[in-house]
């Protein structure tokens, strides 16, 4: 199939960007979005034209580099699925396609659909653990954790870090990636001595770069892991009670 | 060179312990005065990191990625091996040990493999004090399953997604020790080159991929955690970025690569549906515990899969190797299944692939269950063909995954360059010929928490006061020279061809000749291509845009650089091992029924080659390969 492409194309973090139109041609239907675009930097490159940055690198859903919003949806049409992951047949010969990187102040963007998620490391820095230096761990069997919560602390640690929930969010908040990482550690037996100074560290950080959550939910309907709003309301209520209790960010 | 493996004297159960002993250490105050670079993130790196940096070192973490967390060991579904027995079905150290040596075809060092085995528990019990959600049976104990290669259930898992479990907890540790300010991170810079000075490494150079600027590190020690270079075949499982131009470069600078051959190339990819194709996806070898792999009888079968009736279907697995059926280990798996493809049974559009069905698994357990255990990867599938295995089965096919072979290795973990070290995929040590599914999790992270972190402070001990190289040193100064060069001088060719072009062509030849199956002719073949296409490399690739800005094309051009040279001794070391072991099969080394036909007698040795320069032949040292603990057999599942 043949595509029309607007892109937006933008040199440098601190210079002006815009929307670009490429005709990308011959796309087989079989072929990721990814794929797509490897081929139309391929036919720029043949032209002598400066390639589109776009990342990514597992190309399997996993890695959570890649994230691009798709006609105004972060990682485009299909739910629950990573740009990675989506392919051509969703698309049909002619369409056209707008694609721009992640929009959001916590994640400004460093060149065409490339932005800077490092925020997210610093989340993690301040209280994303278990403390648990290397060696001192008991017989993994001494603690049974019943297997209703180690499920559902799964399901919360499935996140990918790909930023699709602040991308989708009016506010740019990080709620949800915040929750989903606070709630896995914090319903766990392991990760109960450090549960309220987590909470309190964690949203202390995240605060300092991303907005602020007034339950709009589009993160949930954007998550390509399919990760729950609930886990937010995990991350709220323990960082009450850690406030509450006085139990703050040392 | 000789080489000295430094193997502890003693019975193979009390030489990594009579070996800790031995290792001189390091004051704990003293700790800090230590400088270590760490390159690579991933299961190995973040393992290392987070370890080096409780221990009270500087360490100093590089990685191209975005985010540490980004790594591809996040990639791993399947789980994760260890000799915990919670089965009570007669595991052991020894039995997992054996089991590996056994699936390694004979080809790995006994001593590393027996330490694999027995810090293989401590991993699961730091893992899960880490807060990393293994899967649970109802009363609340950690749940097992069985791999290809095994008889027993040792292997932990996290549904489908244990490698993303497992390097989230070593990430979430390593960024416990950033906050710390223990650990240095340095996200978006590649490691270009090794420092080597008066026989030592002494720091690497380094080009911050946003800005483009040659970045110098000086360390007292250098350990790289980069992975393997199954990307060197264009199409692989790895992720986009992976590459060997760290460890290559430091090959460059008198690192030996060992057995660069030995690659995997396991049955459980979805086969390739297109010319665009940019990677191919391994789905998790636990798949043939409850899926059945089968062709149609028939050359010119073209009936849908479920209208096959069953006397028409040949379940080719189970009639070969009726002990182990459907889990035999990967290598095996995967030349039965070009086996079918070369009788023309192949099926699906491009009758490129194989049938792994489930239909039986469904109606014994039910659909409910069988989600449980394999739901995301009927997902994956499911969003990358459009159909649903849970009514037609998968299709899938062999593709080039890990890579046994790597930098030569010590019991120390040290590499010939003196302070230079190498873990995880990254080293040639554990996995012999063939890797066993769900030890790659348990080398990286052994190697990460466990090992290195004793070994290197040997190393240290000693220098005590001595300061790290000043980055104006001379060594570091023609070293970024280099770098710069080569930097410019790819930007500078400006010829007709994309890099992915030539990256293309590459994996082909190697896909072809130094694939699942390898013949001399082929691989001379081979050799003169490489030499070829990589002149035309040279001369006509094109690489857009400039040195000092974001510039992907470049980063890709100096990966494939590299993997000109390094498919080229893939090649020479595969044509020298005139045997067929494990991944690697010489067409003319096979028994009457087509199985792998070793020559312990000529090549139970590990192959290290030194680098001579560019077009050069390269020099050749063997380590001996014995074996005091298990019996040398041939190896049957049948």
């Amino acid at each position: 199939m043949d595509l029309t492409l607007r892109i937006w194309r933008q040199p440098r973090h601190d210079t002006p960007g815009d929307f670009v139109s490429y005709q990308v041609t011959g796309v087989p239907e079989e072929a990721s979005f990814l794929e797509m675009l490897d081929l139309l930097n391929e036919q720029l490159s043949e032209r002598g034209e400066e390639p589109v940055v776009f990342e990514s690198d597992c190309r399997e859903g996993i890695c959570g580099t890649c994230g691009l919003m798709i006609d105004g949806r972060p990682h485009g049409p299909w739910g629950n699925t990573a740009t990675c992951q989506l392919h051509m047949r969703a698309y049909a010969d002619g369409d056209e396609i707008t694609i721009e990187p992640w929009r959001a102040t916590g994640f400004p963007v460093i060149k065409d659909l490339a932005v800077d998620r490092s925020a997210f490391d610093r989340i993690i820095e301040a209280g994303g653990y278990i403390s648990t230096p290397t060696g001192a761990a008991p017989d993994a069997n001494l603690i049974p954790v019943d297997k209703a919560t180690a499920d559902r602390a799964f399901e919360a640690a499935a996140c990918i870090g790909c930023g699709a929930c602040v991308a989708a969010c009016p506010n740019g908040a990080a709620q949800l990636f915040a929750g989903a990482k606070v709630a896995q550690l914090n319903m766990l037996p392991q990760g109960q001595p450090e549960r309220y100074q987590r909470a309190a560290n964690v949203v202390d950080t995240m605060e300092a770069f991303f907005g602020s959550c007034t339950n709009h939910g589009e993160c949930q309907a954007a998550c390509p892991k399919d990760i729950s709003i609930d886990f937010i309301a995990w991350l709220n209520r323990d960082y009450r009670k850690a406030k509450l209790s006085g139990r703050q960010a040392g | 060179m000789q080489l000295d493996a430094k193997v502890p004297e003693g019975p193979i159960e009390e030489k990594w312990d009579h070996h800790r002993f031995n290792l001189r250490l390091v004051n704990p105050n003293n700790k800090r005065r230590f400088r270590i670079l760490v390159v690579g993130s991933g299961l190995a790196g973040a393992s290392a990191a987070a370890t080096l940096g409780e221990l009270g070192y500087q360490v100093t973490v590089l990685t191209y990625h975005d985010s540490p967390r980004r790594a591809h060991s996040i990639a791993a579904q399947g789980g994760i091996n260890a000799a915990k027995n919670y089965r009570n079905d007669g595991d052991s150290v020894h039995r997992l040990f054996h089991d590996t040596v056994k699936g390694g075809d004979y080809r790995s060092r006994e001593a590393n493999v027996y330490r694999l085995a027995q810090v293989s528990n401590e991993i699961i019990d730091q893992a899960t004090a880490q807060g990393v959600p293994f899967a649970r049976e109802y009363g609340g104990l950690l749940d097992n399953r069985s791999f290809g290669g095994a008889q027993v259930s040792r292997t932990f898992y996290a549904r489908g997604q244990t490698g993303q479990q497992l390097l989230l907890g070593a990430y979430q540790a390593m960024m416990r020790q950033v906050h710390a300010g223990t650990v240095d991170l340095h996200n978006r810079v590649e490691v270009l080159d090794v420092v080597v000075h008066d026989g030592r490494a002494r720091g690497v150079i380094a080009r911050d991929l946003l800005t483009g600027e040659v970045l110098r590190y000086s360390a007292h020690a250098v350990v790289l955690a980069t992975g393997g270079y199954s990307n060197a075949f264009f199409l692989s499982t790895n992720a986009k970025m992976c590459n060997a131009t760290a460890i290559w470069r430091a090959h460059r600078k008198g690192a030996l690569m060992a057995n660069p051959c030995f690659t995997q190339i396991p049955p459980t990819c979805l086969p390739q549906s297109d010319e665009t194709q940019s990677k191919l996806t391994l789905m998790s070898e636990s798949l043939r515990n409850d899926g059945r792999v089968w062709v149609p009888q028939s050359h010119d079968e073209d009936r849908h899969p479920g209208d096959i009736p069953e006397a028409d279907r040949d379940y080719y697995l189970e009639r070969m190797y009726p002990a182990f059926g459907n889990l035999v280990p990967r290598d095996i798996a995967s030349r039965a299944a070009k086996r079918m493809i070369d009788e023309n049974r192949g099926v699906g559009p491009l009758k490129n692939g194989v049938y792994l069905d489930f239909a039986d698994a469904i109606q014994r357990l039910g659909a409910d269950r069988v989600a449980e255990r394999y739901g995301n990867l009927f997902e994956i599938y499911e969003r990358i063909t459009g159909e649903a295995p849970y009514k037609v089965p998968m299709r899938i096919y062999p593709a080039p995954h890990y890579t046994m072979g790597g930098l030569w290795v010590d019991y120390n973990l040290e590499t010939t360059i003196p302070s230079l070290y190498a873990i995880g995929e990254a080293n040639f040590s554990d996995h012999g010929a063939n890797r066993l599914g769900a030890s790659a999790l348990m080398q990286g992270l052994a190697d990460g928490y466990f090992v290195l972190p004793y070994t290197i402070g040997d190393g240290l001990a000693p220098r005590l006061g001595e300061e790290p190289l000043p980055t104006d040193h001379e060594a570091f100064e023609e070293a970024a020279a280099q770098v710069r060069g080569r930097v410019e001088g790819l930007l500078s060719v400006n010829g007709s061809r994309t890099v992915d072009w030539f990256h293309r062509q590459l994996g082909r030849i190697l896909w072809d000749y130094c694939g699942m199956s390898r013949n001399q002719p082929g691989l001379e073949k081979a050799i003169t291509e490489i030499k070829a296409l990589r002149e035309e490399f040279y001369s006509d690739v094109n690489v857009t845009g400039s040195s000092d800005d974001y510039n992907q094309a470049l980063e890709k051009a100096g990966r494939v650089q590299d993997f000109f040279e390094l498919g080229e001794l893939m090649c020479r070391d595969a044509l020298y091992r005139e045997e067929s072991c494990g991944g690697h099969f010489r067409e003319e080394h096979q028994t009457d029924d087509g199985e792998a036909l070793r020559d312990d007698e000529r090549f139970a040795h590990v192959a290290a080659w030194g680098w001579r320069g560019l077009g050069e032949e390269p020099s050749l040292t063997v380590e001996p390969l014995e074996y005091e603990n298990v019996t040398i057999a041939t190896r049957s599942y049948k």
